[in-house]
């Protein structure tokens, strides 16, 4: 039996995860299932397309991938750009919109909001993009064999490690830095967190930026390993959700580990059942852990 | 006569516009002194300082802190003009350790006055200082007041608001909080409290005022208060003798 | 003249089908403050269940049982009220939060199936043949059309009267408290989640009746025509027409598909044929704004209420 399904669970786990990140800290300090992640994440996978592009129009010559992978440096800069971007892109539809709904109150009406949003803004890429999926490059790569029958394209390793360094980076800014003490207070208490003397706006703005930069993150990875296209975003709606809900909404090590498990039940039911099931397992997941613990593996019990 | 460091004149106010639950009230803490809120339930007393804190809209009124006016500014902004707040509930970071706790509380402060304060804290309340790494959830009732209250006094405020800090907390462990207070104005930061347990508040208070339906009813020296059996009966709940007699 | 009128009867008829899915989401959430994201499922059982029952036998997918039609929408009603019963059963206890992501997940699960399940479903090809009422006169391209238009619109008719009836019984004012201020309903000693439940199934009933009714009309079914666009449009219609409100949802579901006709004729005659699917893309995004706007500046809709939602929404009592 081949174990390629665990290489194949983590780098969907990777995209998962890093999704899954965004949507925990929105949840835990906003308040608000945010359907809209999932088009931050096509987004920013477009956008890094077109930056990477109009570099290397302005730059002019051709540009060579580095190394083994498909890659070149114009895509690397374009990455940080479109992070940068997709962060922004959060924060103005958070100013156009949810801060302006948030202020008469009613949580699930912001749900709904995001609901709309989600679907202009998918269909906007649609309609200026096609639904024709796109690729950061055509270069066929050649998987690298690990042994024990697991396979690996050189991207996808890449992938595996920016991912990992960007987790635990994440995980250091939320448990040593002042910022990542303050959105840890704001999500627990924002009325104590307010008389403690945080500005809790301003949490809020960084949150959103850190959220979209990371969902940039999750779809220049499933561009890079996958393709691009506007439902990108969408399709990993679900299991995103599910890892985060999984994982305990607010933890961010709980976002990964619900992502890693998400991914791998994925590349488990597709290697073993079949390919056509694989959205249905991250709802099976969501619903054995609303009917077993709905707070999750490392929630705080107060969901 | 000592002038007030913090002042609240004819509040109104309530959570929603048109149901105010004060209807004018208004009290003052002068320099090194401990005042105490009394009064029946729903008199107002935690609203008045949750609407001072920032935490309740404030309709009409004026509020002044060390002379400057204060009245509508947000609760973020209030902490660094020096006036601290300790909530009845949920006062504390359960999810984060004691040391976190500090830690944001002293983020407030520039950074090289931010180390000493913590130790300061660690110093004054040793219990914590043990148990640093503890998730504040964790913590003993007691223990957690003693947190909250830290947290509060780290930046140095000049004057403490606490809403019933005795709540839920054995009467021996209530003394050693209001020994805290006594220290905390001995160290000069002026004290507010609002309490249900009244006998605990007059002992330690050096004047008191009594709400009621949102409005002042009576004001005077705490031992003044103390000893009046009328107004013992009509606000705080029982006989003054038999009281005394069960201290 | 005719093909006006004959176009008249088409669009009003897809309209009120519409209009009757949106009653069914106006019970959910008007009245009982309940945020469901899988309204394309519960469609899509509904539609399902009611060709499965009426289809002659000899097709390409479980059932074709060739029962009569009101035997289908009867089943219909019964399938999408159990998928509900089931659904709500987990769901309703916890976070409105997670009910929305819940259903939302049913609804994306239900069309997985549908696709996939080609044995029972008919797979992409969907299920076709489905009786359509008047059937005999498919001749006069008119007088069926027309037929039609009458069956729709009694049966929407018919539903909206049952539901204005039950939102002024003591059910329906029990479902107001509820979603008003649950600890004082709570306080009456009403199980909120019971009632909620009702409400949740019946709703999800009348959208899979919906379902049917439309599968009944076209004559055929495709999982493609289960996708959020369903859940997307009929929301749209409920917010810009009037949550809380019957007639909000019925006026909505008029005023929103006529916006989407009329812009998609203008779509073309503006693009050439190769871009039609783009430009769908941009109708969209257009609802999608003016729902925003609606929620921003006028969240009553054209017709509905000043909406008090409890604000436990987390579901702890």
């Amino acid at each position: 039996m081949s174990l390629q399904f665990i290489a194949d669970g983590l780098l969907i786990g990777a995209m998962v995860g890093l999704g899954a990140i965004g949507v925990t800290l929105t949840y835990s300090i906003l308040g608000f299932a945010n359907f809209v992640h999932g088009e931050f994440i096509a987004w920013g996978a477009y956008a890094c397309l077109v930056i990477a592009g109009l570099i290397g129009l302005a730059v002019g010559a051709d540009i060579a991938p580095l190394g083994p992978f498909s890659i070149g440096w114009t895509i690397l800069v374009a990455a940080v750009i479109a992070m940068a971007f997709t962060g922004g892109l959060a924060l103005a539809l958070d100013w156009l919109l949810f801060a302006r709904l948030r202020k008469h109150g009613n949580a699930i009406v912001l749900v709904m909001a995001s609901f709309g949003a989600s679907m202009a803004l998918r269909s906007l890429l649609e309609f200026l993009f096609t639904s024709e999926p796109a690729y950061f490059s055509r270069d066929i790569q050649i998987a690298i064999p690990l042994g024990l029958g697991i396979r690996v394209t050189p991207d996808q390793m890449l992938m595996l490690g920016l991912t990992a360094v960007l987790v635990t980076a994440m995980h250091l800014l939320i448990t040593r830095t002042a910022i990542g003490r303050a959105m840890r207070a704001v999500s627990e208490n924002p009325a104590l967190a307010r008389v403690a003397g945080i500005d809790v706006a301003g949490v809020i703005r960084k949150t959103w930026l850190i959220g979209g930069a990371l969902a940039c993150a999750a779809g220049i990875v499933a561009g890079i390993t996958v393709q691009i296209r506007p439902f990108m975003g969408f399709d990993l709606l679900l299991p995103m959700f599910a890892a985060a809900i999984l994982g305990g909404i607010g933890s961010v090590p709980g976002a990964v580990v619900g992502g890693l498990i998400v991914g791998l039940a994925e590349s488990c039911a597709v290697q073993f059942v079949g390919a056509e099931y694989r959205a249905a397992v991250a709802f099976l997941l969501l619903i054995a852990v609303l009917l077993v613990k709905p707070a999750g593996l490392f929630g705080r019990g107060d969901a | 006569m000592t002038t007030a460091v913090l002042r609240a004149e004819a509040i109104v106010a309530g959570y929603e516009p048109d149901l105010p639950i004060l209807n004018g009230a208004s009290f003052e803490v002068r320099d090194r002194e401990i005042v105490a809120l009394l009064g029946p339930n729903g008199a107002g007393k935690s609203t008045l300082i949750k609407a001072i804190a920032g935490l309740v809209p404030i309709s009409s009124g004026v509020v002044t802190l060390a002379g400057e006016e204060i009245t509508r500014l947000p609760a973020h902004v209030l902490i660094r003009r020096g006036l601290g707040f300790v909530p009845q509930t949920e006062n504390v970071f359960t999810t984060m350790s004691i040391d976190d706790n500090l830690k944001l509380a002293a983020a407030v402060l520039e950074k090289p006055r931010r180390g000493p304060r913590i130790a300061a804290m660690y110093a004054m309340f040793p219990a914590l200082a043990a148990r640093r790494h503890l998730a504040a959830g964790r913590l003993s009732g007691g223990q957690r007041q003693m947190l909250a209250i830290a947290r509060a006094l780290l930046v140095e405020p000049k004057v403490l608001m606490l809403d019933e800090p005795s709540a839920g907390l054995s009467p021996k462990v209530a003394a050693e909080v209001f020994e805290n207070l006594l220290k905390i104005r001995a160290s000069g930061v002026a004290i507010a409290l609002v309490e249900q347990s009244v006998r605990a508040a007059l002992s330690i208070a050096d004047r008191a005022y009594i709400l009621a339906e949102g409005r002042n009813r009576h004001e005077g020296a705490a031992a003044d208060l103390c000893d009046d059996p009328v107004i013992a009966r009509l606000y705080l709940g029982g006989d003054p003798t038999a009281a005394r007699a069960n201290p | 003249m005719l093909d006006v009128v004959a176009y008249g009867a088409f669009f009003l008829t897809t309209a009120l089908s519409y209009a009757l899915i949106c009653l069914g989401l106006n019970l959910q959430w008007g009245q009982t403050g309940l945020f469901n994201v899988g309204v394309a499922g519960f469609v899509a059982i509904g539609a399902y269940a009611s060709a499965m029952l009426t289809t002659p036998a000899g097709g390409n997918h479980f059932g074709g049982y060739g029962l009569p039609i009101a035997v289908g929408w009867i089943g219909a009603i019964i399938a999408s009220g159990l998928a509900a019963a089931v659904i709500g059963a987990i769901t309703l206890r916890l976070r409105a939060d997670y009910l929305a992501i819940t259903t939302f997940g049913i609804a994306i699960v239900i069309q997985l199936v549908a696709l996939n399940a080609q044995a029972i479903t008919g797979g992409p090809f969907g299920i076709g043949f489905i009786p359509r009422p008047f059937a005999s006169l498919a001749e006069y391209a008119l007088g069926f059309d027309l037929a039609n238009l009458a069956v729709v619109a009694l049966v929407t008719l018919a539903v909206f009267l049952a539901l204005e009836r039950l939102v002024r019984s003591p059910w329906g004012r029990v479902l107001r408290a509820i979603r008003e201020d649950e600890t004082a309903a709570l306080s009456l000693g009403k199980n909120a989640n019971r009632f909620r439940l009702q409400a949740f199934v019946l709703g999800s009933a009348i959208m899979g009746l919906a379902g049917a009714v439309q599968g009944h009309f076209i004559g055929f079914i495709a999982p493609e025509n289960y996708l959020s666009a369903i859940t997307f449009q009929t929301w749209a219609m409920l917010i810009i027409g009037g949550s809380g409100n019957n007639r909000g949802a019925v006026l909505g579901a008029l005023v929103v598909w006529g916006l989407w006709s009329a812009s998609g004729a203008a779509m073309t005659t503006i693009f050439p044929p190769e871009q039609q699917a783009r430009a769908a893309a941009l109708q969209i995004v257009a609802i999608g704004v003016v729902m925003s706007l609606i929620l921003l500046l006028r969240p009553r809709g054209i017709l509905g209420e000043e909406m008090t939602v409890s604000r436990h929404l987390d579901g702890e009592t």
